[in-house]
């Protein structure tokens, strides 16, 4: 009978031990993990209030006849802030609206030019066309090109953060 | 579902052998006596794979040279969620890595377990002590602020003054000719390539050492029958484990870890002290002039470690009970109150920290404010408007949230508002506020401007600077000064000057400008000891 009585304590006495050192090692895992998985996913906090740069002049486009603008811009680069070159293809479509696209196309981020002869932008890397208003005409890219925010004041066109373009291929 | 699992398990076990090797791990046979006075090791042994673990994640945002560590390391701790916790974590664990190695190594000693055949376990240990203030020693300057620089010139110097090698060593450590981006590489390639891996083999082979001798027996232990590591022990080594990371968890959430300025060679104003375990011997240098300054250098920690590496071949006797130990006993009580009155006698020569040091480990946002908006947050503070007006304040809801939603109505409309609150806002419960209009100005200045983003200014704000702001303010020194572009230049403009004036050459100035400007046309200004003293360290603090 004592034996018996013995035999269960100790198999009890085991049974909590295992749950403590499963559950104890458990937590210890998960308040290590917790805080290394937000230190990594997390985006930083934001330091600087996005800027509006000028690009250049808005006066001379010619409506529908897209130019490559070069400007310097600030850019926030983990701990730094760079100062760097930065390229937009500027175009005045039709209604004199101003629209700058970003230098990068949207399939694999190659940089694209402006084919004149076939009135496309289009991407050397793998065949993507963009019209001239932005759109994919024909490749791979599965959205149209992203645009900087743009405004023009006295003629200078000034561009703020680019905005990613969300839309379909069309 | 067992069945599988059983039979992926035979079939890896098979392959590999692991199961068979973590069984034999698991279940080896330790004395009777053994419990929780044997946790230490595996204490030790966790608390390093903390640092390893939040070290390799310090380092995913670690610039490691010199300027760009102190930014990457700020960016850190001001700008990434959880950044704080980590470098927390890090840091203390460091200090209570050290304790943990050191209670491991009273215990082993108290309880005789370097004696035969141990003695070869009890001097890797010795070696892991060692690894362990390498560790503490090249980690120390790798924020790059000037705790850590001046802190790693004290090191180097010393380390220069070792006998025959001194050249040779401070070659290696790159400090030649002074502490630079050579140094910083070499300490950082300690630190983070050459030690951990060199201490974890260490470790293994401690362990293996540990596994080979079996846990050291107790006296009359033979004649009781062995027990099972796991999961009896397991279990006691897990709860030491877990008490051990809750307190470092409080601590890296708790206490903070301060960052102060980036190292600066030419601060002639900075006290270094070194990380409190190493605080004795820094306080032994005191003791030893002239001639006699190696034996507190050198002679002294290598006789120490000499005695350590000794021990085992000195006492050789047979296994004594623990309480019996008496000269043992006596020997760890000298040395603690050895270690522990140097130690307190150190902290007792050191200056407590300035009120007026910065920490750059905190956001620093106010000071890019104007002087004018720094005194306003004075006056906020001073009227308690916290109370409030904040979120998160103790009576929140009973005014308006002034961060939260900004303020919306003109200087002129608030300074009505806060001489008579009802008679503005029929039914408002807030006191008039008795300032000045010249203060009232300062106040509404600074409303204009907060908002959610610049908030935390009116905490992070130190009393010093506000006070000093506010000084500068109510005595006008903008109409003749600027500060971060606000004010006039009819005076030099005061960003910088902690580069070209000493503070006592500008506390003499304000009482007698002319006497060291000769043909300035700045009147004296008589301030009361505290007030100088705020408005100096509050100019010093500014930004170039």
């Amino acid at each position: 009978m004592e034996a018996a009585a013995e035999k269960r304590a100790k198999s009890s006495r085991r049974t909590f031990h295992l749950s403590a050192i499963y559950g104890l090692w458990g937590l210890i895992g998960a308040a290590l993990a917790a805080p290394a998985l937000v230190y990594l996913l997390f985006p930083p906090k934001a330091r600087k209030e996005p800027e509006w740069v000028e690009a250049g002049d808005a006066g001379s486009l010619e409506p529908n006849i897209p130019v490559e603008m070069v400007f310097r811009k600030n850019r926030v680069d983990g701990w730094k802030v760079i100062s760097e070159k930065t390229t937009a293809w500027v175009v005045k479509l039709p209604g004199n609206e101003v629209v700058a696209f970003g230098p990068q196309c949207t399939h694999l981020g190659c940089a694209y030019h402006w084919d004149g002869s076939r009135n496309q932008f289009v991407c050397p890397c793998h065949s993507s066309a963009f019209s001239v208003d932005g759109s994919v005409v024909s490749g791979p890219a599965p959205r149209p090109l992203d645009r900087y925010q743009a405004r023009v004041e006295n003629s200078k066109l000034l561009l703020g953060p680019l905005q990613p373009n969300t839309g379909t291929r069309s | 579902m067992t069945g599988a699992r059983q039979r992926i398990a035979s079939w890896l076990d098979h392959r590999t052998g692991i199961e068979t090797a973590v069984r034999k791990f698991l279940y080896e046979e330790i004395p009777a006596s053994s419990g929780w006075h044997q946790v230490f090791g595996s204490v030790a042994a966790f608390l390093f794979l903390v640092q390893a673990f939040s070290g390799i994640l310090l380092a995913f945002n670690y610039a490691p040279t010199p300027g760009d560590a102190y930014n990457s390391l700020r960016y850190i701790l001001t700008e990434l969620a959880g950044g704080r916790l980590i470098r927390g974590l890090h840091h203390w664990g460091a200090s209570m890595l050290i304790v943990v190695v050191a209670v491991h190594m009273i215990q082993a000693f108290l309880y005789g377990a370097y004696k035969k055949p141990r003695e070869t376990t009890w001097i890797v240990g010795v070696g892991l002590l060692l690894l362990t203030l390498a560790f503490g020693l090249t980690g120390y300057l790798l924020p790059w602020d000037n705790r850590a620089y001046w802190g790693t010139v004290v090191t180097t110097q010393i380390s220069a003054k070792v006998p025959f090698a001194g050249s040779y060593l401070s070659r290696l450590m790159g400090g030649e000719s002074a502490v630079g981006v050579v140094t910083f590489a070499r300490f950082f390639g300690l630190h983070a390539l050459l030690l951990p891996p060199l201490t974890a083999l260490v470790i293994a082979f401690h362990v293996y050492l540990v596994r080979k001798h079996g846990v050291a027996p107790a006296p009359g232990d033979e004649l009781q029958p062995k027990k099972k590591f796991y999961p009896g022990q397991v279990y006691k080594d897990t709860v030491a484990i877990f008490a051990a990371f809750v307190i470092l968890y409080v601590l890296a959430v708790v206490a903070r870890v301060p960052l102060e300025r980036p190292a600066d060679p030419t601060d002639t104003s900075y006290i270094p002290r070194p990380e409190w375990y190493f605080l004795f011997l820094f306080q032994m240098l005191k003791f030893f002039e002239g001639p006699l300054e190696l034996v507190g250098t050198a002679l002294l920690p290598a006789l120490a470690v000499a005695v350590l590496l000794l021990i085992p071949f000195v006492d050789r006797g047979r296994m004594v009970v623990v309480g019996q130990r008496t000269f043992g006993i006596g020997v760890v009580a000298v040395a603690l109150v050895g270690w522990g009155g140097l130690t307190a006698a150190a902290i007792a020569t050191t200056p407590a920290p300035s009120v007026t040091a910065i920490d750059y480990s905190a956001p620093t946002g106010w000071l890019q404010l104007s002087p004018e908006e720094l005194a306003g947050i004075g006056y906020f503070r001073r009227e308690n408007c916290v109370s409030c007006h904040l979120s998160g304040s103790k009576k929140e809801g009973i005014g308006p949230d002034l961060a939260g939603t900004g303020v919306h109505k003109s200087a002129a409309w608030m300074i009505e508002h806060f001489k008579r609150p009802a008679d503005i806002i029929p039914g408002s419960a807030m006191p008039p506020i008795q300032l000045s209009t010249d203060q009232l100005n300062t106040l509404a200045a600074f409303l204009l401007k907060l908002n959610a983003k610049n908030a935390e200014a009116l905490y992070s704000a130190p009393a010093f600077a506000v006070d000093g702001a506010m000084t500068y303010q109510s005595n006008n020194c903008g109409a003749c000064h600027m500060v971060n572009g606000v004010g006039m230049r009819i005076g030099p403009p005061l960003n910088g000057i902690a580069r070209r004036r000493t503070r006592d050459w500008v506390a003499r100035h304000f009482e007698a400008p002319q006497g060291l400007t000769p043909g300035s046309i700045m009147p004296a200004y008589h301030f009361s000891p505290h007030e100088r003293e705020n408005l100096v360290s509050y100019l010093f603090a500014l930004t170039d």
